[in-house]
């Protein structure tokens, strides 16, 4: 075979593995988000469907095939088609930048455990993600229904406030790791100083903060879900929406957790890097596949916490989720990159 | 295989164009018009921009075209659409300006050489410095002034919005 065509066979088997991931961790994330709610708000949450509960997403599925396909009748049909599709494609193209491992020797090839490794890989992430919006605007639109308009204004008027915030929280990131591709990111973050690992958690920490927060408003959970708000719009968007366009809606979203969790770690957490292992004699294969573990269980810890997030926080208003992203989450990621500046000329 | 890339993106950006004129639902013209940036993005990572690229997605499909879509949505878009409102001689004098633009763009195409001159950013040398630092290296040193001139001039657009806003009624 020629190496064109190996090439694409290994780039499609990366391609379906990642996809692989990406859905079964939304079926297990299924199970954690309800289990983990009854856990927090102490009762037992889904637990009938298999041991502790595991059926339970496929028993959902199972359910949303077989709704009735349901169409309004003032519906705009071919943009209220069109939405849930679109919301599903972007959030599962936007984690096609993420590393999730380092590079692996096999057969003599040097594969990267990443399916693209482009060299603006963060600004891709963020156009891909502010696409994202789209599939909710659209869908609030186009069912021509007040709470679903409702939903979706509210959600572009989210989306481009918080944007901004996310976007300047990691300028500081990038001014310290000179480069926009995020192997080279992780690259700065497998450094020591001396014994604590170089991770830019410990260089950006109110950089992490704002990206964090913002970071939940983007993926739209509470206290930022305001365009679902289920006491006053119903959901919101999705009101008109039922069986597999509902579950496309559901899919993304989780989707859009997954990348951002991963987003987080990659960008501060240090990606698959493990501490301190690199004085240990490892086999590399050994060692690679060590830290796609270790990055998958990062990438739970920050899961998690948006599920502890979600079941301890109300909801916010609208005004004052407003006046939080510009009045305090902007100032704040302009104050860090001021600092973050002064510091790199001081402290050279 | 550039080439294919190259008739697609341009296909589909002409035609997407073309549809935001041409379909009377102004909510659907605006999406037409993020197909349209979306494929200038594509032409722009033909050409070794990836970082205008993404900048093009991010600022114009990502943000200023979910501004509109918000206005646009808020329009009562039924009535108005099928209304629409003609002026006089509309078509005749429309076809002259059509005659005359593709006049002007059939003699530029003819007189002067398509392909222009070759700067000293070639493909390999910003592979080389890096595709953002060299747009960095150059925004900050040659167009400087421009640069900060057009960012007094956003901040004037700022102050205007903030005071039609707060204009007592």
């Amino acid at each position: 075979m020629s190496p064109f065509w190996i090439d694409l066979i290994i780039m499609l088997i990366k391609v379906i593995v990642v996809m692989g991931a990406l859905l079964g961790g939304v079926v297990v994330m299924v199970v954690v988000e309800r289990r983990g709610a009854g856990f927090i708000q102490g009762r037992l949450g889904p637990n009938r469907v298999g041991p502790w509960g595991w059926l339970q997403p496929i028993a959902d599925g199972i359910k949303l095939f077989l709704k009735e396909e349901f169409i309004p009748a003032q519906a705009y049909k071919p943009l209220y088609l069109a939405a849930p599709a679109f919301f599903m494609f972007i959030a599962f193209v936007t984690f096609a930048v993420i590393p999730f491992g380092d590079k692996v020797e096999l057969f003599g090839r040097t594969i990267q455990l990443q399916i693209a490794d482009v060299n603006i890989g963060i600004l891709y992430i963020f156009a891909f993600a502010s696409l994202g919006v789209y599939g909710i605007v659209i869908a609030g639109w186009s069912s021509n229904n007040k709470f679903s308009l409702m939903g979706g204004l509210r959600s572009a008027a989210q989306m481009i406030s918080y944007e901004v915030a996310l976007g300047l929280s990691i300028i500081g990131v990038l001014m310290v790791g000179q480069s926009l591709r995020l192997n080279d990111i992780i690259g700065m973050q497998t450094q020591y100083w001396s014994y604590l690992p170089r991770w830019n958690i410990f260089i950006q920490p109110l950089g992490f903060l704002i990206f964090l927060i913002a970071a939940i408003a983007e993926v739209n959970r509470i206290p930022f879900d305001l365009c679902e708000a289920e006491q006053e719009l119903v959901v919101g968007y999705q009101v008109e929406y039922g069986s597999m366009k509902f579950a496309m809606y559901y899919l993304g979203e989780y989707t859009n957790l997954i990348t951002f969790s991963a987003l987080i770690v990659v960008l501060f957490f240090g990606g698959w890097h493990i501490p301190w292992i690199e004085g240990l004699n490892i086999h590399p294969l050994l060692l690679a596949l060590l830290q796609v573990v270790a990055f998958v269980v990062k990438v739970f810890a920050f899961l998690w916490f948006f599920v502890w997030v979600r079941w301890t926080f109300p909801r916010f208003r609208y005004d004052q989720l407003m006046r939080f992203g510009w009045l305090v989450l902007l100032p704040l990621a302009i104050f860090n990159i001021f600092v973050t500046g002064v510091v790199m000329v001081l402290i050279p | 295989m550039e080439l294919t890339l190259f008739v697609i993106f341009g296909a589909v950006a002409v035609a997407s164009a073309f549809m935001v004129i041409v379909s009377r639902n102004p909510v659907v013209s605006a999406l037409f018009l993020i197909l349209t940036f979306f494929c200038l993005a594509g032409l722009y990572v033909l050409l070794n921009a990836q970082f205008i690229a993404a900048l093009q997605i991010i600022v114009y499909a990502g943000a200023i075209m979910v501004l509109f879509v918000f206005v646009v949505m808020l329009l009562r878009t039924g009535k108005e659409a099928r209304r629409g409102y003609r002026l006089i001689f509309q078509k005749s004098i429309g076809i002259i300006f059509v005659v005359l633009f593709l006049l002007l763009l059939g003699s530029i195409t003819l007189m002067v050489s398509v392909t222009g001159m070759r700067g000293p950013y070639t493909a390999e040398a910003v592979r080389h410095i890096g595709n953002t630092q060299a747009f960095a290296s150059v925004l900050f040193t040659d167009y400087l002034y421009p640069f900060e001139i057009i960012s007094v001039l956003l901040l004037a657009g700022i102050i205007g919005a903030v005071v039609l806003a707060k204009r007592k009624r």
